[in-house]
């Protein structure tokens, strides 16, 4: 029997070395060039068209605005049937790529902005550029800059920030310090001058939060990636915003050997050595952490405007927000923060009219008040449609500001294919004292260095 | 006539075969292949031979998580088979009552999803969790800690929940091993004088070998291909100090577009898990015979 096993062995290798021949990946053909074609908008003169959409709006308010959205688009098209998958983010990052490489792709699908997905999508000429469509539909009016960056590439897929556009999203994001307002006034720390202040009064505050025997921030850092949404504002008041922009989109020309960079990574570990956050923040569960500063344990939690709603629910009034302050005062407010998954019509799809259209459709200025009706941020017009209390208001104000008058910077993760695992792992080290910060920006370097090298 | 005989088993089995075939024997035919090329999923790939497997000795992070997978045995298969044995011995002398309960009650976490148990250590592990939490009970403050974030103790902690799972599975095996063996050998051994030591050294542990070869081929498989445990329970932190060859396969095939790398990791795992069985059984029947 073991001699029958090492023979299927061996033809099993040997097949697999007869193959090598003919490489994996090299049966696609090219999609057709987007340059020569004529554009159309009038989607009502396409005909009878089934447009399939993937997204990943499962959830309450996100699977509410997309079913109306979508509605009030077959309504004012009635030659068009929206067919639409919905699925988990981490389904969709899971099953994109196989789907797109098919013989079957989807017409229209969310593609997370990083060098991972869009990226390498762009590279392997999967998705469509939209840019012809941008100049008809006047996208580039509707959108801000630094939003429109986070999805366009260059063609060949190399440059991130700059070239075509590849997508539109609906929502924005921003990463910025969610507060108690209770154990603010238990430690004695002034709401309004500490909003209004700079980051040495914030530092201060996290002091005096201590020493009122306060757990002044919450993390649950388990998974790697909730420090990520710690360091990315730290970093944000130590090293230039065009600096953080080129290492969080992997572009050349940056590096993470910097004086400020270790300097961000020293704060962030003097805050572990002071005590500041809860204990065990590595082993602590990222759901856990936010509920306990939910249930009045802890002064601040430094995280994402999706966890408003959740938060709002546990506190009601106790909670309020505050993107992170400048380094100086009425300086510019930096962090991380970003769009929802942008749109993006695959280059297979034999609909490419119709799904910009349609992409046109649900991130339009009326699109937009849907949005924050179903309790989601949209990505513009926020000010304007800012709940007028609660935390939302401080999260709404706080995006309109940092992506008018600031810095939204780009997901760290973002960089290469393997940067979340890198900076997940890096910053675990960093936070249980097992590297230091020069040691921290090393593995981060090496990282980023590899993939622009290949570039 | 006879020709048409000789082929006709074959026939009956074709199905099977074109089964096993289409979705075992091709996919580890293909996974060899692309385990020789640089390739990200989606694009054109580049052939460069033995490189990804050259990267399972230089890549640190992977070599650690072979290390890891090696000490995970320890947990999946020694542990489980040193409890088992015991608990299987003793249950075997004393004829307890309420066995059948007993066994189940062993048995269940073979039957749970190992999401699910890992769902559920997760929470025991959790700084104020159950584990945590007794021990602070007990007076032991000292011993607590932040079992997942702690980087002497979390790999240990991963293994203990498979020592947890596979005990059940070995010590039901067992049991069943040591039914077999006639009741005469036992009242023989007694006659002679034979302590409860003597008797397990002497008659149970040589009648069960052939249990012990099959508890170890299936509990060192799934030590080595433990995948949803990591994922669920640490997801290879803190740092990498938890990662595992299977997990690594998943980050790299489907979050990092690294499909070659992968490829060759998943290759040499099944290469590692097919040597270290048949060591096992050469061993078991070898002294058999």
């Amino acid at each position: 029997m073991n001699r029958n096993a090492l023979k299927i062995s061996t033809a099993v290798l040997a097949a697999g070395v007869l193959l090598a021949a003919c490489a994996p990946g090299s049966g696609s053909e090219d999609p057709p060039s987007s340059e020569d074609r004529e554009i159309s908008t009038d989607l009502a003169a396409l005909g009878d068209i089934t447009l399939t959409v993937w997204d990943q709006e499962t959830r309450g308010g996100q699977d509410e605005q997309m079913t109306q959205l979508n509605e009030a688009f077959m309504d004012a098209y009635p030659n068009i049937t929206i067919d639409r998958l919905s699925q988990s983010f981490d389904d969709l990052e899971t099953t994109l790529r196989g789907a797109l490489t098919g013989d079957d792709a989807p017409d229209v699908v969310q593609a997370n902005n990083s060098r991972g997905t869009m990226g390498a999508f762009v590279g392997a000429d999967l998705l469509l550029d939209l840019t012809p469509y941008a100049d008809a539909y006047g996208w580039t009016d509707r959108y801000s800059e630094s939003v429109l960056a986070a999805s366009t590439y260059s063609a060949d897929g190399v440059t991130f920030g700059e070239g075509n556009i590849y997508g539109l999203p609906q929502v924005g994001e921003i990463v910025g310090i969610f507060y108690s307002r209770a154990a603010l006034s238990a430690a004695g720390i002034d709401e309004a001058a500490l909003t209004g202040g700079t980051w040495a009064d914030f530092t201060a505050a996290l002091a005096s939060a201590q020493a009122a025997g306060q757990v002044p921030i919450q993390l649950g850092n388990l998974d790697g990636w909730p420090a990520v949404h710690v360091f990315g504002p730290i970093q944000g008041q130590h090293v230039p915003a065009d600096q953080i922009a080129a290492l969080g989109q992997g572009n050349a020309g940056a590096s993470w050997l910097t004086p400020e960079n270790e300097a961000a990574a020293a704060e962030l570990q003097g805050w572990v050595e002071s005590g500041y956050f809860n204990e065990g923040p590595n082993g602590t569960d990222y759901d856990a952490a936010w509920a306990s500063f939910g249930e009045g344990t802890g002064t601040f939690l430094i995280g994402g405007s999706w966890l408003a709603a959740d938060l709002e629910a546990a506190m009601g009034e106790d909670v309020g927000f505050m993107a992170p302050p400048p380094a100086e005062a009425g300086g510019q407010r930096a962090t991380t923060g970003a769009t929802g998954l942008p749109f993006a019509v695959t280059a297979q799809s034999p609909n490419a009219d119709a799904a910009a259209g349609y992409i046109d459709f649900i991130t339009s200025d009326d699109a937009m008040a849907v949005l924050a009706e179903t309790g989601n941020m949209p990505v513009n017009r926020t000010a304007e449609l800012a709940p007028e209390s609660g935390v939302n208001a401080d999260i709404f104000a706080a995006f309109g500001d940092v992506s008018e008058n600031g810095h939204l910077l780009p997901y760290l993760d973002w960089a290469t294919p393997t940067m979340g695992d890198t900076i997940g792992a890096a910053l675990q080290d960093l936070i249980a004292a097992q590297t230091d910060p020069a040691q921290f920006t090393q593995v981060l370097e090496d990282d980023y260095s590899a993939f622009v090298a290949e570039g | 006539m006879r020709h048409q005989r000789r082929y006709l088993p074959y026939l009956y089995l074709a199905p099977a075969l074109l089964l096993f075939g289409g979705f075992l024997i091709y996919p580890l035919i293909r996974s060899v292949q692309f385990s020789l090329f640089e390739w990200d999923g989606l694009g054109a790939s580049e052939f460069v031979g033995f490189d990804n497997y050259v990267e399972l000795f230089t890549d640190e992070v992977l070599r650690a998580a072979f290390g890891h997978a090696l000490v995970l045995i320890l947990f999946f298969s020694v542990l489980p088979l040193v409890l088992g044995l015991v608990v299987a011995a003793i249950l075997n002398r004393a004829q307890v009552r309420g066995l059948g309960l007993f066994r189940t009650v062993v048995f269940l976490p073979q039957v749970l999803a190992m999401v699910v148990v890992a769902v559920a250590w997760r929470q025991i592990y959790a700084p104020d969790g159950g584990l945590n939490t007794a021990l602070r009970a007990v007076g032991l403050d000292a011993l607590t800690r932040t079992w997942l974030g702690d980087y002497t103790w979390t790999l240990p902690a991963v293994g203990i929940v498979g020592t947890w799972v596979q005990t059940g599975l070995v010590t039901v095996l067992l049991l069943a091993g040591m039914g077999r063996v006639p009741r005469e050998l036992f009242e023989a051994a007694r006659l002679d004088g034979a302590g409860a030591i003597r008797e397990f050294f002497a008659i149970t542990l040589p009648s069960v070998r052939g249990e012990i070869a099959v508890a170890l081929t299936l509990t060192i498989v799934a030590a080595l291909k433990t995948f949803d445990l990591v994922y669920v329970t640490t997801g290879g932190g803190p740092g990498n100090s938890t990662t595992v060859p299977a997990y690594e396969v998943f980050q790299r095939a489907f979050r990092e577009g690294a499909v070659g790398s992968a490829a060759a990791i998943a290759v040499a795992l099944t290469a590692i898990i097919f040597v270290l069985n048949v060591i096992v059984n050469r061993i078991a029947e070898g002294r058999q015979g």
